[in-house]
This record gives C-alpha cells, structure tokens and sequence, in this order.
C-alpha cells in the first residue's frame, strides 16, 4: 500500500523554539494512528501540519517535505480550501457554530458553493448517520446545537467533518473533554469510521490509543522516538522512553 | 494590642467602602426623585400665565377652550366664536395693554384705579371679547364668564405638537416634536455609525495585524474623550456649509448635521463595544470553520458575526443612548427648530439640546421650568429603556457563551 501521508525530515519552529525534529513518518490509509506523547512534546503540531492548520499561528516556520494524497501541500500555489476539504478535524473541544444542527453539518457544504438544498439534506442526514447520531436528533434538526450534550455535539462536529467528504480525518484529542460513556461512543464511532477514511488521533490517553489504533508514534521533545503497530509498541517497545511512557513513569 | 489595630483598620476600611456604595446609591435615588418630582409638578399647574385671567362676556356659551384654540384665537387663526361651538359672532382680541385704544387715560385714572371697573364695562358690552388681564384687576361687581382653563395633562403633553413655552397668554407644551426630532437625529446617527464602526471593528479583531491595532485602537478611543463642544465646532464649521451648499438649502443645521456629528460621537462606543463582542468568538470556532475549507471572509460573515450578534447589538444601542442624552454639539449644529422633522434636511431640535438653551431663560418654580423638568423626566426614561435592553440582550448573551 502506498502511504496517504509522508513526512520528511520535518521541522517545525514556533519562532525561535523548534518544536519538531527531523520527523520522518508514513501513514497508511484506511489506518487508525494514535500519536502520543507527554504535553509539548509535538504531537499535536504535527498534527497540525496536515490541514495546514499551523498557518494561522505567527512566527511560525516549517521545513521539509509533507506530502498528502501525492501532493506537496506545503508548495507554492496548493489551493488550502482544497486540501482542508481532503482532510477534515475534529478539535479537543466540541466547537460547534452557533447555528443549527443542521447548518451546522451544511456549513462546509455551504461555504465550498454547495446550493442544491435536496443534494444538502440529503448530505446532512446521511453524515449524521455515519456519525451515529442520527436517531437521537432527528426531531430537532432545527434546534440550535448549544442544546445537545458535550458527547453528542463532539459526534455533531465528527458529522461535520464527514459531510464535505475528506478522506482523512485529523483528530487532536477528541475525546478529552468527555465523559467515559460519550468516550465510548467516539472510539466505536472512529473504528466504523476507519473502513472509509484515514484517521490521525492525537491522545492522552494510553488506553484509548491502545484501543483504537492500528499504529501508534510516541513524540518526546520534539522528536519522534518510535513508531509502529500499535501491539508492538505497547507490548514491546524498543526504545527506553516509550516503555517508561506508556508504563506511566512519566507524563 | 496589634492584633486588635489590626482588626479596627479592616473595620474601618470596610466602613468607609460600605460609606461610599451608599452614598452613590442614595446620590442616584435623590436625583430621579427630584427630577420626577419637579417634573411631576408640571401636571397640576395651569398653562395659562401666572397672575392673568381669560375671561369672556357673561352671554357667551363657550365655557371652556384648550389650550391650542387659545393660541389660534390670539393668534387670530380662529376669528369666530362660531368656530367653537358659540354663536355667530367675530372674536374681539383684548390684551391688557390694549386698553388705551378704548379709553382715554383720564377715564382709567391717574394710578390705572379705574381700570378694574372699565374691563368690566368692555366686557359686559362686547358680545364677542375675550379678554386676557390679571386676575387683581378682577372687582367684586365682575359681570363676565371667566374661562376654565384645562391643566396641563400626560395626553396633551404627548400629543400637541408645538412646543413655545414662553407663548401668552397660554404657554404650549407639547413635546411630539422634541421627542421625534431626538429620535430621529439619534436613529440617523446610529445609521451612520453602525456600518462604519462595525467594518471597523472586524477590521481591529480579525484583520488588523498587532501593531496596526494597537495604532487604531487608542487613536479611536480618543474620540470618546473629545469634548463635546469641540465636535459642535467642527460640525459648525465644517459639516453644516457642506450640507448647506451640496443640497442646496438655505441652512445648513438640520437634523444630518447632527446625525452625522452623533454618529462619530457615537464611533468609539460601537467600535469598543463590537469589537469586544467579535473578540470573544472562540479561537475553536473560527478554527473549525477554516478546516471545513471556509475562507477567512466566510468565517467573519458566517461564524465570527453571529457569534457576536447580541454583542454588535448591544453596541448599536448603547451608541444610541450616547446619541440620545447628548447635548452641545446637537444644539450647536440641529438649528433648534420645534417642529415635527419630515426629512433629514429640516432643522430639528432634541430634547437634551432644548434643555440646556432654556433652562436658564426659565423662572424658577415657573410653568416653563416644571415642563424643562418633565422633559428630563422623558429623557431619562429613554435611556433607562436603552440601558435595560443592553442589559438584557448581554445577559441572554452570558447563557450563550457559557455552554
């Protein structure tokens, strides 16, 4: 399989602080990868660079090569509304516009020129599904969506991210802001997920990324200490800082 | 010992703060009370002048008239006791000084002694006389009708439409005019200010880099700091001979000049305010918008405005109220004119504006005087009516922003 995504020799600099090394990574589609790693350690800047979503901060610098779907995104003349349509996020917190549920899932639809209000609804209904919400806001599509839960307005922004149809979906953590039970839902919702999109999941959480994932990157200072499936690296890591993190010495 | 001074200085501390919240408290009640009691007095005092009668002959029907047929009487509109209900019989103006036409000053008497006995006699044979004189000069053999004059009431000081406090023999007070010409230089003003200062605060929250703001930012905060007169200056000299010659009318000061002056006053209040408001969208959301392939102008029209919505609100109604309590500079470039304004070329004249000109022609205690007072009255429901719509609107706002 050839990778969606690879990274060479990455680096990132938030003016003068580096805060990814040389990282070279390929992630394969239709996989879950977990990147872990104890806060400010990168992982979730690396993230970042896929959506270029680290545009928006100052000073920053990137060198290297990032390339996604056989595009260099990071050239001169890459239309971003494009790649951020390829690649969809979902953030820490639930974010959901305030609007309704339904504009909220027709907003990315809406603002790529999308009018055909059948093509729209039908779109809305089909990427609640996907998001496993559907049953519980079908009748009140037209409520704002300040009125659903935490767990269900983070699936809320997941459908979001689903409706302009990406083939990867960045996740920074989507499940930290929730309760065990919504958490749950997250994680059987990013396995059913993974059949049709490429999945990058930043997390704390050991167990979570245990479960959810095929490969799992820890990130220390800025670097990307090991790599690979997600077995291998929590049974038998090969790096000393990888055992100790996951063994919660650290962190 | 220590412990003890200890404790005296906090109680004292504590004593002196609980001083000062009560003091402006009892400050702003004793200012409302004054203000609605002298404006309150206005109501039970009569608008004719104090001292002076209106008095008609003992055969005339009429048996009371309103302020306004007064004014039209004397002012000769009306001319016909017909024309309110009497007999056929043309009106006979008397004012006190119009005596000398009727008799010679040998007949009134060296000191005017006689002067009580000849207004009797000029009314008791003139069918038509409606005579207005003071009520000393009223004898005990009086034969004709005195008019009941009606007091000033709520209706009438809402619904007449002309304001001359100073008229005789009866004074008008009716503030349709000042209310609407406050209104309408206060809504022209926000018309101006609202698209400006809103484009300038999306400019300041979301385009504007930081050294560019930190230039904009005080630059428009010293606009609120300008003194009031100094905007009457240059609305004077500037503003009103731009209107004058681009429209081609014979005065410049209408109710745009002083929208236009309103409005830049109005500036640093809708910029401060709204901009707030569209700083406080989260970095989240605007994020989330961008990776659903939004660009930066869709996610200020669709996310960052509405998310601010009650905000920008608020805004544009706390420049309002700035609008509507300001005084100097309207009075120096509106023209003052009473009158209900039909356009925004027409002179206008507001409440705060009337206010300051003519409280210091106004008697104290005086008819004029209570009706300044019920003005104030007016205004000051004004804007506690714009204070408590922000309020509500940025108390909804607060349920909002705390999901």
């Amino acid at each position: 399989m050839t990778p969606i995504i690879t990274t060479r020799f990455v680096n990132l600099f938030y003016n003068e602080f580096q805060a990814l090394k040389n990282i070279n990574m390929a992630i394969l589609p239709h996989t879950v990868t977990a990147l872990i790693g104890p806060s400010g350690c990168g992982k979730s800047s690396y993230l970042r660079l896929f959506n270029r979503m680290n545009d928006l901060i100052d000073g920053v610098s990137i060198t290297g090569d990032i390339m996604v779907d056989g595009e260099m995104i990071y050239n001169k003349g890459i239309d971003i509304v494009e790649l951020r349509r390829k690649v969809g996020m979902v953030f820490q917190k639930p974010n959901p516009f305030p609007k309704t549920i339904f504009e909220n899932i027709a907003y990315g639809l809406r603002v790529n020129g999308v009018t055909d209000a059948k093509f729209i609804s039908e779109k809305v209904e089909f990427s609640l599904h996907q998001a496993a919400l559907w049953d519980e806001v079908k009748d009140k599509l037209k409520k704002s969506a300040f009125e659903l839960s935490g767990g269900q307005q983070q699936r809320l922004c997941i459908a979001r991210a689903l409706a302009i149809e990406p083939s990867i979906i960045l996740m920074d953590e989507p499940a930290s802001a929730l309760d065990p039970i919504s958490t749950a839902k997250i994680e059987e919702l990013i396995y059913e997920l993974k059949r049709n999109y490429t999945i990058v999941i930043v997390t704390h959480n050991m167990q979570q990324a245990g479960r959810v994932s095929d490969h799992t990157a820890f990130f220390y200072l800025g670097e990307l200490i090991e790599f690979g499936d997600t077995k291998e690296i929590f049974t038998n890591p090969k790096d000393k800082k990888t055992q100790n993190y996951i063994t919660g010495r650290f962190g | 010992m220590k412990k003890f001074l200890k404790k005296a200085v906090e109680k004292t501390i504590e004593g002196v703060l609980f001083l000062s919240s009560t003091i402006t408290t009892v400050t702003v009640v004793l200012i409302v009370f004054f203000l609605f009691r002298e404006g309150k007095s206005l109501f039970q005092s009569s608008p004719l002048e104090e001292g002076f009668v209106l008095a008609i002959n003992k055969e005339n029907a009429v048996v009371d008239l309103s302020s306004n047929q007064i004014k039209n009487i004397f002012d000769q509109n009306i001319t016909n006791w017909s024309e309110l209900g009497g007999k056929d019989e043309p009106i006979f103006l008397f004012r006190l000084d119009d005596i000398g036409n009727y008799y010679t000053d040998e007949e009134l008497g060296e000191n005017l002694e006689f002067f009580p006995q000849k207004t009797n006699e000029l009314i008791d044979k003139s069918a038509g006389i409606i005579a207005f004189f003071p009520k000393k000069s009223i004898d005990s053999n009086f034969s004709g009708k005195i008019l009941a004059i009606e007091n000033v009431n709520l209706y009438k000081f809402f619904s007449e439409k002309e304001w001359f406090p100073t008229a005789q023999p009866v004074a008008q007070l009716g503030v349709l005019s000042l209310i609407l010409g406050t209104l309408w230089v206060s809504f022209g003003a926000i018309l101006i200010a609202l698209p400006l200062g809103l484009a300038t605060a999306i400019y300041m929250a979301e385009i504007a880099s930081k050294r560019v703001r930190n230039i904009l930012k005080p630059l428009i905060e010293l606009l609120a700091g300008i003194p009031s007169v100094v905007y009457g200056f240059f609305g004077l000299i500037v503003i009103v001979p731009q209107i004058q010659s681009l429209f081609g009318l014979p005065v410049g000061e209408t109710a745009l000049a002083g929208s236009i002056i309103l409005g830049i006053m109005a500036l640093p209040t809708i910029v401060t305010i709204s901009e707030d408001a569209l700083r406080t969208t989260p970095k989240e959301m605007k994020e989330a918008s961008l990776a659903l392939g939004a660009n930066k102008w869709q996610t200020i029209h669709r996310v960052v405005i509405p998310f601010a919505g009650s905000g920008i609100t608020a805004a544009a109604i706390l420049g309002i109220g700035r609008a509507i309590g300001e005084t100097m500079a309207v009075l120096m470039v509106t023209g003052n004119a009473a009158i209900i304004p039909h356009t925004f070329l027409e002179p206008v004249r507001t409440i705060p504006a009337t206010i300051a000109a003519e409280l210091g022609e106004a008697p104290q205690g005086g008819l004029h005087f209570k009706a300044l007072f019920a003005l104030a009255c007016i205004l000051f429901i004004m804007t506690i009516i714009v204070n408590l719509t922000v309020e509500y609107i940025s108390s909804k706002r607060k349920n909002k922003t705390s999901h």
